[in-house]
């Protein structure tokens, strides 16, 4: 396999599932009965986005961009949060001896506490990037 | 004796609805696309209880008890990273992975990459990830069957293979869809009546001789206790000095009779008997704390095991995104918005399930001291109810627990045989369905002959090791294959190798250390802390240097990827590839007029 063919596709898989754009085709057929209503902007607007112009792949990055600064945003917030619980019983042994209702604090924060939170901030990332899309779909739309 | 009766006859139970249901979920499969991803028409809550069903395995069923007996509230770091593992899986990957219209992840790292070669790199380490996971299920289905009815261990794995490979032969994952979902809801009341009935037992007797986890000295029995050291050799660490009565070989020494034990580690050789008076301090396993005082407070172990734990948490939270049994499931469901809600609707099922092995682990502390002599401490749930409860409803409440144990080897094992059954038949086979049914009975082959060959050590522990794997290989390529339009081929299979190979080097040293005497440090018995960040270092640094290698079409897919479902850019890799002649058409006639529709 020489250097360069190794890094293509299959030819015949690949653009089956890459579809018409990943030809490039230079026409498209458009069939009447779909284009109903306001949807011959839309129409252009998805066309531009398969076809990547440079309006479309913009469109593209800034929702790439948002979906994953609210992803960033949330993993971060809850990396650092679980980071700290350690380094904090380790540097300040006394925490072990305080107690809710008989039960050690540690014993609470790590046993209980987490699964609430870890689904709330699922609960938020959920409605964002469910958000961001329906943004998107009506910008399309539009 | 009528206690095994009960048990067995739940455990039959359990294998005979697994059978039905498997059955009903399999008559109507047929081709390839059904077997691999079931059609991808599974709603997300009963995709979302396949996947909690499939996931709370043994080492979360009986592990996670288990190692909070041994080490405390340290190990509840498992449950909480376990959980948090779907988190980072909803924030990253769910819904543009179920969009990229992949079906198995080798098929998406090619679609990704435009790269066979590194197809071939994923394929390897998710069969790695598969057997890594298979082999301690069914190590501990031997240790379970031993512990209830004293069969040989081989029988448990054994069986559990059986009844995986007959189910998936069947119908793949349309047959395991229907046995998973139930095998949740299963296990969440195995867990959860024993715990209810427990701690109310609990809450009337109180001490009943058993020493509070208020006194702070070392761990004493509550009873006198006869031991005997099962198959492993076992260094136990004694930190109050003891006299107990002895016959077997100490520290390579043969000893019989009333010996006096100082402080100190002691090294017990398999068969040993020790028998301890009521009230002597318990010597305990080498490496978990002695005194009660330690094992009621975080972080005791200094800063080895704070390594530890850090290691931990970055190899469960990473880690399961990269699990191949895992994503299979997301493949299953109809678009990537469903995809999303599976992943939410996952964390609220394991939230539910993790409360009850904490109580049990608390619980066993209290009333089975003696597992800490062995460190057999995964028998604990499967011991406790017939110690708390010398009676009838022992014996029913442990039934139940042994039903819950068998149904937790059963899901687990199935994902994984369909996903590694999924991969070797679609990449090294020409993946018919004839094709995937042989990878079925070749995989159960493997993974049961490696069970029966390879030295049995927690389950939760084993399992820790291919989180570390999958965070340190697959959670990376998905990661930066998602999000970064920089990634080339080049990059991502070195990172695979490098992240994949330190973790396996790691793997083996420490598999070694465990024969000659458990002395790897921390950062080998849990590399992720490094070898995770490694593995990303590697593949950012290598794309940058092939920058040429990007494929052309990276925008495309990225737009595939993270296009709103709506606007209808989803193709089925699966169809394309395996699908009959009417699938094929209706899918290019859905492309010729997806460009219309919006809605």
């Amino acid at each position: 396999m020489s250097r360069h063919d190794a890094g293509k596709p299959e030819p015949p898989a690949r653009e089956a599932w890459l579809g018409e754009q990943g030809s490039r085709p230079r026409r498209r057929r458009v069939v009447l009965a779909d284009s109903t209503k306001k949807s011959g902007k839309a129409l252009r607007t998805i066309i531009e986005l398969e076809e990547q112009t440079s309006v479309g792949e913009k469109l593209v990055r800034d929702l790439i961009r948002q979906q994953l600064k609210s992803a960033f945003g949330l993993a971060f917030a809850v990396l650092i949060g679980m980071c700290l619980l350690p380094i904090t019983f380790y540097l300040v042994p006394s925490i072990g001896e305080l107690k809710i209702l008989g039960i050690p604090i540690p014993w609470l924060v790590l046993g209980l506490a987490p699964f609430p939170i870890l689904y709330g901030v699922g609960w938020i990332f959920r409605r964002q990037a469910e958000r961001h899309e329906r943004d998107f779909v009506n910008m399309v739309d539009r | 004796m009528n206690a095994t009766i009960y048990s067995l006859s739940a455990i039959v139970a359990v294998a005979a609805v697994t059978f039905l249901l498997g059955y009903v979920g399999s008559r109507k499969a047929n081709t390839t696309p059904d077997f691999l991803v079931a059609r991808r028409a599974i709603p997300a809550t009963r995709n979302a209880a396949a996947i909690s069903g499939e996931y709370l395995s043994a080492a979360s069923f009986l592990g996670v008890a288990g190692l909070v007996l041994k080490d405390g509230v340290d190990a509840l770091w498992y449950p909480v990273g376990f959980t948090a593992g779907y988190l980072a899986l909803l924030l990253f990957v769910a819904a543009p992975l179920r969009r990229s219209g992949a079906y198995t992840l080798p098929d998406f790292a090619e679609a990704r990459l435009g790269s066979v070669n590194v197809r071939h790199f994923s394929t390897f380490f998710v069969v790695c990830i598969g057997v890594l996971y298979l082999v301690p299920q069914l190590q501990s289905a031997g240790l379970t069957l031993t512990t209830i009815t004293g069969l040989p261990a081989w029988f448990g794995g054994l069986i559990v293979t059986a009844i995986v490979v007959v189910n998936v032969l069947g119908g793949g994952m349309r047959a395991i869809t229907l046995v998973q979902a139930f095998q949740y809801w299963g296990k969440l009341f195995a867990i959860a009546a024993p715990t209810f009935v427990l701690f109310v037992v609990f809450l009337a007797s109180p001490d009943r001789g058993t020493q509070p986890l208020s006194d702070d000295g070392v761990v004493r029995f509550p009873q006198a206790e006869k031991i005997t050291v099962a198959e492993q050799v076992v260094k136990v660490r004694v930190d109050e000095p003891l006299r107990l009565k002895v016959s077997g070989r100490i520290d390579g020494r043969n000893a019989d009779g009333s010996v006096y034990w100082s402080r100190g580690v002691y090294e017990l050789s398999p068969g040993t008997t020790l028998e301890f008076t009521a009230g002597s301090p318990v010597p305990v396993v080498e490496g978990s704390p002695t005194t009660n005082r330690d094992w009621s407070r975080p972080q005791t172990g200094g800063i080895s095991e704070l390594i530890r734990t850090y290691s931990l948490i970055f190899a469960t939270f990473l880690g399961t995104m990269g699990l191949p049994h895992v994503l299979v499931r997301f493949y299953t469901n109809p678009d990537g918005k469903a995809a999303r809600r599976t992943a939410l609707h996952v964390l609220y099922l394991l939230g539910l399930f993790y409360i009850f092995p904490t109580v049990l682990g608390v619980l066993s502390k209290l009333y089975l001291p003696q597992l800490l002599v062995n460190g057999n401490t995964d028998a604990a749930v499967l011991m406790l109810p017939e110690t708390m409860l010398p009676n009838l409803g022992g014996q029913i409440v442990g039934a139940i627990v042994a039903a819950g144990a068998f149904a937790a080897f059963l899901s687990t094992s199935s994902g994984l045989v369909v996903s590694v059954a999924g991969v070797v038949s679609t990449d090294i086979m020409p993946g018919k369905v004839r094709d995937f049914r042989w990878a079925t009975v070749f995989t159960g082959l493997v993974a049961i002959g490696l069970a029966l060959l390879l030295p049995r050590s927690d389950a939760s522990l084993t399992v820790a090791m291919s989180f570390a794997l999958a965070a340190s290989t697959f959670c990376p390529l998905l990661v930066l294959g998602i999000w970064w339009r920089g990634l080339t081929w080049v990059g991502a299979v070195c990172g695979l190798v490098v992240g994949g190979g330190l973790v396996i080097t790691a793997q083996v040293v420490s598999v070694v250390s465990s024969y000659t005497g458990r002395w790897a440090p921390a950062f080998i018995t849990q590399p992720a802390l490094i070898t995770v960040p490694v593995a990303f270092i590697i593949m950012i640094v290598v794309s940058k240097a092939t920058r040429r290698r990007v494929p052309a079409d990276v925008s495309q897919i990225l737009l595939r990827l993270h296009a709103p479902d709506p606007l209808g850019f989803i193709q089925d890799r699966s169809i394309a590839r395996f699908g009959t002649a009417e699938e094929k058409a209706r899918l290019a006639d859905d492309k010729r007029r997806g460009a219309g529709r919006t809605r």
